[in-house]
């Protein structure tokens, strides 16, 4: 009798247990959450209390600003598509630098690929240093060396997404099979040729659709990195912004193609992902 | 014979499959020469759209030249005043780096006619009419101040020495870590020297210039230079509210960023997960509110992080909570997009189970849903807690809070580059740090 209830009382021990872990980590979290909210708060120009009043305010100023001028909207939007071009354009150029860079860091920091073996540590920890690089450290420094404009947005997401990217290129080389490369090597082929046609065709489809996600996020960042001095629709947003009440028609334009952009290059780059990957499930 | 039997039968059609292969080749290697060209192409668009050649031509190398050295080394001022009739020693010529006079360091020797010592031997003595600079391995050049003009005074028959620009009103001369300037109404020596001034103890505080060795000393056993505080307490608090590196400020500072991409990631999953419910369709059979649902998610991720900081900064005015509610907008539609397809990915078999045993739609979700979706949802929680540590680093420069404020304003003043770098260095050490907190935690979760 005894011995049957032994486990039982063990497992309602374990039970218990886990249970009073689970309490005591949600405690902390609420904990946690709570004084941290106090101490932004606190820290705040505003209160959130004070705040959460006026939350649509401004909203609600510009938007009935723009709706009164209404016909602005569209000669504006065609006047802010040059600066949402040099946006895209720095967002998708450097996916593409950030990428190709990527896929060397990949190649070289991966075991079995690297052309020097033992520099795999030295390039894995310049990718975590170039992933670790907020874009606007990088940025704001190059404005003072280079002036405004969409390069040092571009050198500043460029080093980033080499980073990020390079991260997630080499987990995706790592579970590429060796087997051609091997084939490849016992007929002759050199490095670059064992790499392009032995490991590139097993790589691309995964390769694609992060540079793809990476493309969206670049969007959002070049905007950002507008808005501090860097060329493209987000300076656009900061001079509006500055002209203040009378000009809102602008600022809502620019809202508007910058949700649009979002949203579009969203849908479709979910679109040709899915594909990517559903793609090299039927091959 | 049997060999040449199936070579006669098979060889045209190994021939066509040969055929079939290489035309295959041909236009997989065509379609990949056009991506090839199609890149190129765009790069060379872009190489003009964003007037490379153009920003070659504006790049400022004399900036380049200031933050290196900058970042690494730093500058001693030695400043007579004809007109405020003062004279100052003081770190990078501000008013926090002033040392108090009979302190000078000891190449410095104040007096009437007060001398400098240069790294390289040569020696700047400050005269009644101007100044008198013994430059080692060329000689003395003298300056004397004729009403608004200097006059300069070349050995005999030396030439002029490299470093030397010279105007009516301002003659400067430059060697090796250091510079010299005289105008009529200022004479100014700058030495170099390597390191971050001050980093540690500013000159008030008493530890200055003390070595390693002998601070420890002092922490330890020696009898305390203040009376009013033990020396490791001392040196603690001259170390925290250092005026110069205002270390205080920038803990502070990393904190608040810290806590704007937790607060934001954590209140975004807070209101996404029960919102994900109504979202996924196994939960939710009203096709309306679904639809309605994933549309306000596609709301909020859509409009960017940047136009929600210039929102929310009219309502909440600047400061951490406007950054931490910008993260929580943005990614409350991300988590409820992919939340929902996490519920919608659970095994239903898990549910009916729990459901046999009479179980109410409260105790379904706690022990049907929850187990299988917590290590998605949490390894995803703590995916984005990291990489908004860096947005918040950007955002917090938008809306005025946290490292990003300090790193911007650091800037702005171009001259404290030395601060850039500590407060890069400090950044790429905090996301680094929430990385592999991250890492650590996930991986933990997802073993369970």
């Amino acid at each position: 009798m005894a011995d049957a209830a032994l486990p039982a009382d063990e497992y309602l021990a374990l039970v218990r247990r886990k249970r009073l872990y689970g309490a005591i980590l949600l405690l902390l979290f609420v904990l946690l959450m709570a004084s941290g909210f106090e101490i932004a708060d606190a820290r705040n120009a505003g209160s959130f209390v004070g705040g959460i009043t006026h939350v649509f305010d401004f909203p609600g100023e510009i938007f009935s600003e723009a709706l009164r001028d209404g016909r602005n909207l569209p000669g504006f939007v065609v006047k802010f598509l040059p600066s949402l071009l040099e946006t895209l354009n720095i967002a998708a150029v450097s996916t593409l630098i950030g990428g190709m860079m990527a896929a060397l860091l990949a190649i070289f920091s991966t075991r079995g690929l690297a052309l020097w073996p033992k520099g795999i540590f030295l390039f894995r920890r310049a990718m975590d240093v170039m992933r670790a690089m907020p874009e606007i450290v990088v940025a704001l420094v190059l404005i003072f060396l280079l002036g405004g404009g969409p390069v040092p947005a571009m050198i500043a997401i460029v080093v980033h997404t080499a980073g990020a990217l390079g991260k997630l290129f080499s987990e995706v080389a790592e579970n590429a099979d060796l087997k051609p490369v091997e084939g490849l090597a016992s007929v002759g082929a050199g490095w670059l040729a064992r790499i392009w046609f032995g490991i590139g065709p097993q790589v691309a489809p995964n390769w694609s659709s992060y540079a793809l996600l990476r493309f969206e996020i670049n969007i959002r960042a070049s905007a950002i990195l507008g808005f501090v001095g860097s060329g493209g629709i987000g300076y656009d947003l900061k001079t509006a912004l500055q002209w203040g009440q009378g000009k809102y028609d602008q600022v809502v334009a620019i809202f508007l193609l910058l949700f649009l952009t979002i949203v579009l290059v969203d849908a479709v780059s979910d679109r040709a992902r899915a594909r990517l990957v559903r793609g090299r499930a039927g091959a | 014979m049997t060999v040449s039997m199936m070579k006669s039968v098979s060889t045209p059609v190994r021939l066509m499959a040969e055929i079939g292969l290489a035309r295959e080749f041909a236009r997989r290697r065509s379609r990949m020469i056009m991506l090839i060209l199609a890149v190129l192409a765009y790069l060379v668009y872009v190489f003009f759209a964003f007037d490379i050649p153009g920003v070659a031509g504006r790049m400022r190398p004399e900036n380049t030249a200031t933050l290196i050295g900058d970042f690494w080394s730093y500058k001693t001022h030695v400043t007579r005043d004809l007109r405020k009739e003062s004279f100052e020693v003081a770190i990078e010529g501000e008013t926090k780096g002033r040392y108090a006079s009979g302190t000078y360091p000891d190449w410095v020797h104040p007096g009437p006619e007060p001398v400098v010592d240069l790294p390289d031997g040569s020696r700047v003595t400050y005269t009644e009419t101007g100044a008198v600079i013994d430059r080692a391995g060329y000689g003395r050049i003298t300056l004397a101040r004729e009403g608004r003009h200097i006059r300069l005074t070349l050995p005999e028959g030396a030439v002029a020495p490299g470093g030397l620009s010279a105007s009516q009103t301002r003659i400067g001369l430059t060697g090796p870590w250091w510079r010299f300037s005289i105008t009529p109404t200022r004479t100014e020596t700058f030495r170099y020297q390597p390191g971050w001034e001050l980093f540690f103890f500013t000159l008030e505080s008493p530890f200055h210039g003390k070595s390693a060795g002998e601070l420890l000393a002092l922490a330890l056993w020696e009898p305390r230079l203040d009376p009013a505080r033990a020396n490791i307490v001392g040196m603690l608090e001259d170390i925290w509210t250092n005026k110069m590196w205002r270390h205080g400020d920038v803990i502070w500072a990393l904190g608040e960023t810290v806590l704007m991409a937790f607060l934001g990631t954590m209140g975004a999953g807070l209101i996404a997960f029960p919102l994900a419910f109504l979202a996924a369709s196994n939960f939710t059979p009203g096709r309306w509110l679904r639809f309605a649902l994933r549309r306000m998610f596609d709301f909020f991720r859509g409009v960017d992080g940047l136009i929600w900081t210039v929102i929310l900064s009219r309502a909440f005015g600047p400061g951490p909570l406007t950054g931490a509610l910008a993260i929580l907008m943005t990614d409350t539609g991300t988590f409820g997009k992919t939340f929902s397809e996490a519920l919608e990915n659970i095994d239903a078999k898990e549910t009916e189970g729990v459901a046999s045993t009479g179980a109410n739609a409260l105790q379904r979700a706690r022990f049907g849903v929850v187990p299988q979706v917590a290590p998605v949802i949490l390894s995803q929680l703590l995916y984005y807690l990291e990489s908004n540590t860096r947005s918040a680093t950007v955002i917090g420069a938008l809306v005025g809070g946290g490292i990003g404020l300090l790193l911007t304003q650091a800037i702005l003043t171009q001259k404290d580059w030395e601060e850039v770098c500590w407060y890069i260095v400090l950044i790429i050490g905090m996301v680094m740090a929430m990385d592999s907190l991250s890492g650590w935690l996930r991986r933990r979760v997802i073993k369970g």
